[in-house]
Parts: structure tokens; sequence; C-alpha cells
């Protein structure tokens, strides 16, 4: 795996600072809050990996300090073997990763036509020589299905999907090899989110970019990506190609999760809810297992010691972080509950 | 359908003045509930599936009007109701679960005495007795602890359990019919399912009928016995919801299935639909899909199609709507 890892992420930890910045210092003690507590993730070059987790699950903020944006306080980014720095990234850095965010009416600049935007990328990024700019403008447009006369619009004369188009060209302008896309298609209908994902694959395909897509849509993640990531509180606590993952869950969570996703099919909404109660305040955390609180099937031990991701013994790219992950089964379990 | 309908639409229509003309997001729809039925309305955003329940209860934007069409409920127009009268309809028989749980709760006031207010307003309970229903409703909601959570403010709740504190006060006066705009739609998916259930389970006991406004299509298929499908200010299907997610009369919902990815039929193509929704200033001649339909013909252009009755229930809009039905056909 690490061998053709493109990127690799050892350790990394976010944390915030919470309550006023006075009473910290009155105190003596800062109260932080961790919304990336210890990743390791590694993606392979050309894959579509899915992160995958509820509000607060700290995937947003791993895919940010993956792109640059958000400093991480420990831990490695790592791209094709180097490593990058946590902040102030060099310019041939920063164009290496980008990032495709969630809301197309707030990412992009309400000022500047779509021209000007990418020119101005193109140009300072010396993408390609200054004559080509603008025909390259042209084909970069063409190629995530704008017309040409598109070069003059400002953001708010497009539509969401539209819009969205414009936030992926600009992403793919700088030629990046790792394209972060943080809940590229949450805001928009169905019919456009359903040209979004086929322009993303038909992209991924084309340019052999390695795509971290993050969503809590889990129906649009088995059907973009190869792997999926699933976190909770702060961690990663389980790893496996997707079909795996959705066939065969096993982290208790994960198995939760999958059967909360709403079916077409008609189900029975008499029963128990998949997961109980709330996710905890990431202030007080649970001691050992972060899910044991919500948790069907947990014990004693759950409480006690937390859980590390380990492999499975006969998926080697299976991993989950729960004590009983590779001895009971815990989307038997959880169905029997 | 048996009984007198709890509520029904007809030929609702809602115009907005604006300055560049009339626009009229809601353009004759029309829709029935039985007394304990849960019916879905879905479309796309602009459908006007919000605005058509916000109509019923007269919650329309200062510059939106109901130019034509009634909203009956028990024998009275709503539409046509003086506002003293309509403020004894609203929360006391029709509860409202929104969308935003944060902005629609009142952010200085305990969630226990907002949850309280309906029964001591509606019916005339007193203090120590509304308190007493808020507790019992926070318990049937799964609130835990209600004795504490009773003072606490709503920034003080997680997403889901604001929901809850709105499905609350949705049933603090037994309505007989509850409407949802959306209502878990800014929530976890674990959360939703928990939520999903909650309503689905209340409604079940207490006989309340449902009216559910969401773009999600399998949130519809877990909660709702029938569905109508909305397409920039009309109704183009209706159905019970087996029927119309299998076997869809209309092209736009037939679009609609196939654009979404099913979470348990992984490897199909998503097939969006082509173009764009129209203006709703200018709508298209003839039906109003036509110019993103596959299966339009000449006619279409011209022939502005009614909601017309197929079988039983079943109702669309479309004038070839066998070429839908023979496109799935040919898939299965």
């Amino acid at each position: 795996m690490s061998a053709q890892a493109i990127l690799e992420a050892t350790g990394v930890q976010v944390s915030f600072p919470v309550g006023s910045a006075l009473g910290a210092r009155l105190r003596h003690q800062q109260h932080l809050l961790h919304a990336v507590d210890g990743v390791d993730l590694a993606v392979s070059r050309g894959e579509a990996l899915a992160l995958v987790g509820e509000s607060g699950s700290g995937k947003s903020t791993l895919a940010r300090a993956i792109a640059g944006i958000q400093r991480a306080d420990r831990g490695q980014i790592k791209l094709d073997g180097k490593v990058l720095p946590a902040h102030r990234r060099s310019r041939a850095d920063q164009r290496r990763i980008q990032m495709v965010f969630q809301d197309p009416y707030s990412s992009l600049n309400p000022r500047l036509t779509v021209g000007g935007m990418l020119h101005e990328l193109l140009r300072v990024h010396h993408v390609v020589p200054r004559p080509e700019v603008e025909s390259h403008t042209g084909q970069l447009l063409r190629m995530v299905g704008l017309p040409e006369d598109a070069v003059h619009a400002l953001p708010r004369q497009f539509s969401g999907g539209q819009r969205q188009r414009v936030a992926i060209a600009r992403a793919i302008a700088l030629r990046p090899e790792v394209l972060v896309a943080d809940e590229p298609v949450s805001a928009l209908d169905v019919s456009v989110q359903a040209t979004i994902l086929n322009l993303l694959q038909d992209l991924q395909a084309e340019l052999g970019l390695t795509l971290l897509f993050i969503s809590h849509n889990l129906a649009v993640v088995r059907h973009l990506c190869d792997r999926v990531a699933v976190m909770y509180m702060g961690r990663i606590i389980e790893v496996a190609p997707t079909e795996v993952l959705f066939e065969s869950p096993r982290h208790p969570y994960t198995a939760g999760l999958l059967a909360a996703i709403p079916r077409m099919a008609p189900g029975d909404e008499s029963g128990a809810p998949a997961v109980k109660g709330d996710p905890p305040s990431p202030l007080r955390l649970p001691t050992g297992c972060r899910f044991r609180t919500r948790c069907p099937i947990a014990q004693p031990v759950c409480a006690e010691q937390d859980p590390a991701l380990t492999v499975s013994s006969t998926n080697s790219e299976h991993s989950a972080a729960c004590h009983f992950a590779w001895t009971a089964s815990p989307a038997n379990v959880a169905e029997t509950v | 359908m048996s009984g007198p309908l709890q509520l029904e639409v007809s030929d609702l229509r809602v115009e907005i003045a604006s300055h560049r003309g009339v626009v009229c997001p809601i353009d004759g729809v029309s829709l029935e509930i039985a007394p304990g039925e849960a019916v879905g309305l879905v479309g796309e955003s602009g459908s006007g599936k919000s605005m058509t329940l916000k109509s019923i209860l007269g919650l329309l934007p200062p510059d939106a009007k109901v130019t034509s069409g009634s909203v009956v409920f028990d024998g009275s127009d709503l539409t046509r109701m003086p506002h003293s009268q309509l403020n004894r309809v609203r929360g006391r028989r029709i509860g409202m679960i929104f969308q935003e749980p944060m902005s629609a709760l009142n952010p200085v006031m305990r969630v226990g005495n907002q949850i309280a207010e309906g029964p001591r307003v509606h019916l005339g309970m007193t203090r120590t007795q509304s308190v007493e229903r808020a507790m019992d409703l926070m318990r049937r909601v799964g609130i835990p602890e209600p004795e504490r959570r009773f003072r606490a403010y709503p920034h003080e709740f997680s997403g889901g359990m604001r929901q809850r504190v709105m499905i609350a006060m949705a049933l603090s006066c037994d309505p007989e019919l509850i409407l949802c705009d959306e209502p878990t739609t800014a929530l976890d998916v674990t959360i939703q399912d928990q939520i999903l259930r909650l309503l689905a389970q209340l409604c079940q006991e207490s006989g309340t009928s449902l009216m559910f406004v969401t773009h999600d299509l399998p949130v519809v298929a877990q909660v709702c016995h029938k569905v109508a499908v909305m397409y920039a200010g009309r109704i183009v299907e209706r159905g019970t919801v087996q029927e119309v997610f299998t076997r869809p009369m209309h092209p736009y919902t037939l679009g609609l299935l196939r654009s979404a990815p099913d979470v348990d039929h992984p490897g199909h193509s998503l097939e969006p639909i082509p173009g764009s929704p129209p203006s709703l200033a200018s709508p298209p001649s003839g039906c109003r899909f036509h110019p993103r339909c596959q299966f339009a013909e000449d006619d279409c252009k011209v022939i502005d199609p009614p909601l017309r009755l197929i079988e039983g229930d079943r109702a669309t809009a479309c004038l070839h709507y066998e070429r839908t039905l023979d496109e799935i056909g040919a898939d299965t």
C-alpha cells in the first residue's frame, strides 16, 4: 500500500481552542477541542477514497489539514514521499493538492468573472505560457462542460450546478495530483448532483486524479469511490474497499450508519433506530472507546481500553477500531438489537 | 379512500408580483390527505413544494398571494379564513415541523415553556397542567431527563434534540394533521433515522395525518403511503409510494429516480435529467417538462396536459405516460 501511496497522513492531530482566551490565561490552561485526533491514512495514486462520518466527526477538518488550509498541530502529511509543511506551503506544493468546497454560492468570488478567476490562477502559478492562458481557459471550461462564453460571466449568473462546475474548473486548472472534494454535491438537487458526480468520475479517469471525497451521503459514496474511511469523533474507526465495507462492516458504528440510510424499499419503521442517542460532546469524550456510549455491543473492556485500528487477518485492506471487530459480527449484533 | 378527507387542496394558485411581472410558483395544485395518511410531496428546489405547504396555513411571504383555489380543512376554506380564526387552527389542529429547528425555536425561551405554550393557549390548561403535559411530551419524543431539560434553552440542545422539541411542540395539542417541511434534511443520517422512526410511530399511535415535503425520495419511501411529485409549480404525478417509485408514469419521476444513486443497487450509471428547470416567469408552452423530456412529441409543445386519473388513485400529467412505463418494463 505505502509503496504506491501518493498521499500519506500519519498521526495527524488538529485542535481548536475553545472558551475565552482571557479565562484560559487566568487558569493557565486552554481547553482544546481535538477535531482530528491522531489519524493515519494512505491514499493510492488514482484511487477515489471516501471520508464519511457525521457532522463533527472531523472529516472536513482532516481534509483541510491535508490541503494545507488548516494547520495540523501534530503529525505529518506526505505527498509522493515528500513531507509537506503544516502551513505556509510553497506555491508548487499548494498546486498539487486542490480543493472543491460544498457551497458553490460562497466559495467563488462574487466580483470576479470566471475568466478573471482562471486567468489569474494560470498566470500566478505559471501553468501555461502567458500567450496560451486564454486558449487554456477555454479548454478548461470545455472540460467541465461549460459554454465558452461563460468566461465573461459572474458567479451569480450561474445555477448551483454550473457554479460547482466553475469551482471544479478552478481546482483542476492547476493540474493537481490530488483533488479534495468536501461535500461537493450536498447543496445540489438530485438531477444536478448526478451531472456533477459524472463529471468528477470522467475527470478522474481522464486526468488520473487521486480523489479524496468527503460526504455524508453513503449512496453517493458507494457509487463513486473505491475505498471508504469512516470517521467518528476525530478518529478513523474503519477503512475498507467500498464493497467490503458495505457488505460486511466490522465496526458497530459503521453497521449502524449503513442501517440508518433511508432505502427506496419501504422498510419497517416501527423497530428501534439503527444507532441510539447523540454523539458525545467532543470536549468530554468517553473513556476507552469513543463509541461505547451508543454501542449496542459495548462491554466493560470498552470503557477501559481505547481500541486501536487493527487489520483483518483475512483481508489486509480492511481495518477497524473495535475490540470485537474480528470476533463478534457487529452487523449481526446491530440487527438483533 | 374511505371517510371524509382530512385536507383537500384544490386547484391552488399562488402568485408573486415581482418587478419582472407576475410569477406563479404554484399553478393549479390539487392534493388530498385522508385521516391517518402520510403523504409525501417531492420535487427539486423551486418546484413549489414548500410554498404549497406554507400556503395551507397562510404562512406565505407578504408579496405572495393565493389568487384562486381552496384549501378545505374540516369543511372550511383556510385561504379565506380571517387570521383570528386561522390562529385557532394553526398549532391547535394542524401542527408544523420546519427544517431548521434553530431558527424555528425561540432562542430566549426555555424549551419546556415553548412546548407548554400551545396547550396553555389553545387547550386552556393551567400552568401546572401544561408543564406536566410538556414533560410527558418530552418523554414521548425521547428527550432524556425532561425534568432537567425542561429549563434548557434551544442552543444547549443538539440538532436532533431540537428537532425532537419541534415534534413535541407540533404534537402538544393533539393535532389532526402535521405538516413537515424537510424535517430531517439538516440532520445526520443516524439522527434522521431516529427522527423518522419517531414520527412514523407517533402518527401511527395517534392516527395523525402527515404531509411531508422533502427532496429525498428514500425518506418518502420510509415514511409515506402516498406521494405527489411536483415540477415547476404543478403536480405531475400522484399515487402510492410503492406504485410511483416502481412504475413511474411521468418522465420527470423517472428522471429523478435514475439520477440518484441507490445505495442497494450500486454500479448503475447515473442519468441526469438534461437541461435545467424552467423560469417560472415564462414557463414553456404545453407541458412544462417537454424541453427536457426524452419522450416529447409535437403535441407536448402545444397541449398543456392536466393531471388525470389513470387507475385508482394513480394520476399523471403526461400525455404519453405509456412510454415511461415501457422504458421501465424494458429495464427489468
